[in-house]
């Protein structure tokens, strides 16, 4: 059963066991976040909503925002921005990329798939490219808050699999909360119903078992209307 | 200058009924904007505020950010129809005081250090004012905050106590408020009973702020209770609907 907190609510007097979204005060644990306690191991309060900050290792989704030689300045779906430097292209080679030649290989408004290499202490963010880093112009972009990222790829990645399957699409869900689908107009469409449906009931329990449930019955209503 | 003398205490009871320790009847409901990161309208009586929490996010103008903590922005204007005369629109003294106190009062309960160089913006709307509007407001925006999901210690609860025909009473309401001899809005931390506001027009004995501050006391724990039962309830609906 889930528990909702607001913050200030009292939780325990276990001190040592305080995690993520607690503070302790004079010898208790109260909660730091309006959000859902996890009361194993370690005591967790998880938010409901919030900005996405990025750690490293993160993988994100980014759009290119500016280009700032030799930076491209990318927006995370975060407060912080990101920053990409040019040498990430054409790693290990001698290639190098001159002043004005940087558009020719991202410009502005172009999506990539990067992982966060160094947060600096001024918040300052590093990316670095992956092998297959561009979104071209097929599939769609869903933003979601951060904070539901983890229910949309469900316990060690049961909701995700299921979404891929029945859907029949690509989906790639990034830590920053933005999630990129390629397939079929159709199924496109049935994904997006299906994300929106697990962020607005995120903090209900027997999420996966329902949405099974939804995409069997929408599966059988389009046969029944192919026949 | 002396006023037309109005009797605001008759038979024990105040002019629109209610006891000296009562409060006006309070609605709070979060989530009511849906381009706000977070929002809470309240509603105190006649008062209706309407607060929206955006952020953090980045901080312009730049130099104006702080490289350890975020940046608290409050702004509480009044709608040009929320009065009987209708109110110029705009910023003026007033309201630059009020969101000046209004921001301190809520500034030591946020946990800013968590994002640097960031700025969390505070709007705070009153469509309709009826005295106590500053701490309707803040009611509100600390609801607000929570919702958007801002790391804080603890809710913010609000209220005024006011004397009005030589007696210390609870949540002024206009007539009170522009006829009465004081007015106190105090904001406080319900659960550690700190205070993060006190302002006071007009004159208290000693003894009358005692009680005037025993009676805001009380009644900020009352605000605290439907402050945290508004948030808790946007989810509880839909929480334990699923099989376990």
């Amino acid at each position: 059963m889930y528990k909702v907190v607001v913050p200030g609510d009292f939780i325990s007097d276990e001190v040592n066991r305080a995690g993520e979204g607690t503070y302790v005060d004079d010898g208790k644990v109260y909660a730091m976040n309006y959000g859902i306690v996890h009361d194993k191991g370690e005591i967790k309060v998880v938010a409901l909503s919030g900005k996405y900050v990025p750690t490293n290792g993160d993988i994100v989704i980014g759009k290119i925002v500016e280009i700032s030689f030799p930076y491209w300045i990318v927006d995370i779906a975060s407060p912080y921005e990101a920053r990409l430097h040019n040498s990430e292209f054409g790693r290990g080679t001698e290639r190098k990329i001159e002043f004005g030649d940087m558009s020719n290989y991202l410009d502005l408004s172009d999506l990539i798939v990067a992982k966060v290499l160094n947060v600096d202490a001024l918040m300052r963010v590093d990316l670095t490219l992956r092998d297959e880093f561009k979104i071209g112009d097929r599939g769609r972009l869903i933003e979601i808050s951060h904070t539901k990222v983890p229910r949309v790829i469900g316990r060690s990645g049961s909701m995700i699999k299921l979404l891929k399957e029945k859907c029949n699409c690509f989906i790639f869900i990034a830590k920053n909360g933005r999630i990129w689908i390629k397939g079929r107009e159709a199924d496109m469409n049935l994904a997006l119903e299906v994300v929106l449906m697990i962020t607005n009931e995120a903090h209900t329990s027997g999420l996966t078992d329902r949405v099974a449930h939804f995409l069997d019955s929408f599966k059988k209503n389009r046969e029944g209307d192919r026949e | 200058m002396k006023e037309e003398e109005i009797e605001l205490i008759k038979d024990g009871k105040r002019l629109d009924g209610r006891g000296f320790e009562e409060l006006r009847p309070i609605k709070i409901e979060v989530g009511v904007l849906k381009r706000a990161d977070g929002s809470c309208y309240c509603e105190i009586g006649n008062n209706k505020a309407l607060a929206a929490v955006y952020g953090p996010r980045e901080m312009h103008p730049r130099h104006l950010q702080d490289a350890k903590t975020a940046v608290v922005n409050y702004r509480y204007n009044m709608a040009p129809f929320s009065v009987d005369d209708r109110k110029r629109p705009g910023p003026d003294r007033r309201s630059v005081e009020i969101s000046k106190v209004s921001r301190d009062a809520l500034d030591p309960v946020i946990l800013k250090e968590y994002y640097p160089k960031t700025a969390i913006d505070v709007y705070v709307e009153l469509l309709q004012s009826d005295a106590g509007t500053r701490t309707a407001g803040i009611n509100a925006a600390s609801v607000a905050l929570a919702a958007a999901g801002i790391p804080m210690r603890d809710l913010v609860s609000s209220v005024a106590v006011g004397k009005i025909d030589g007696e210390v009473v609870l949540d002024l309401n206009a007539v009170e408020d522009n006829h009465g001899e004081a007015d106190m809005p105090v904001a406080m931390v319900a659960r550690t009973n700190t205070i993060t506001m006190l302002q006071m027009d007009g004159r208290f004995t000693k003894e009358e702020f005692e009680r005037g501050l025993k009676l805001a006391t009380k009644a900020c724990h009352e605000i605290y209770e439907l402050q945290r039962t508004a948030l808790i309830e946007k989810y509880s609906k839909s929480v334990g609907e699923g099989e376990e």
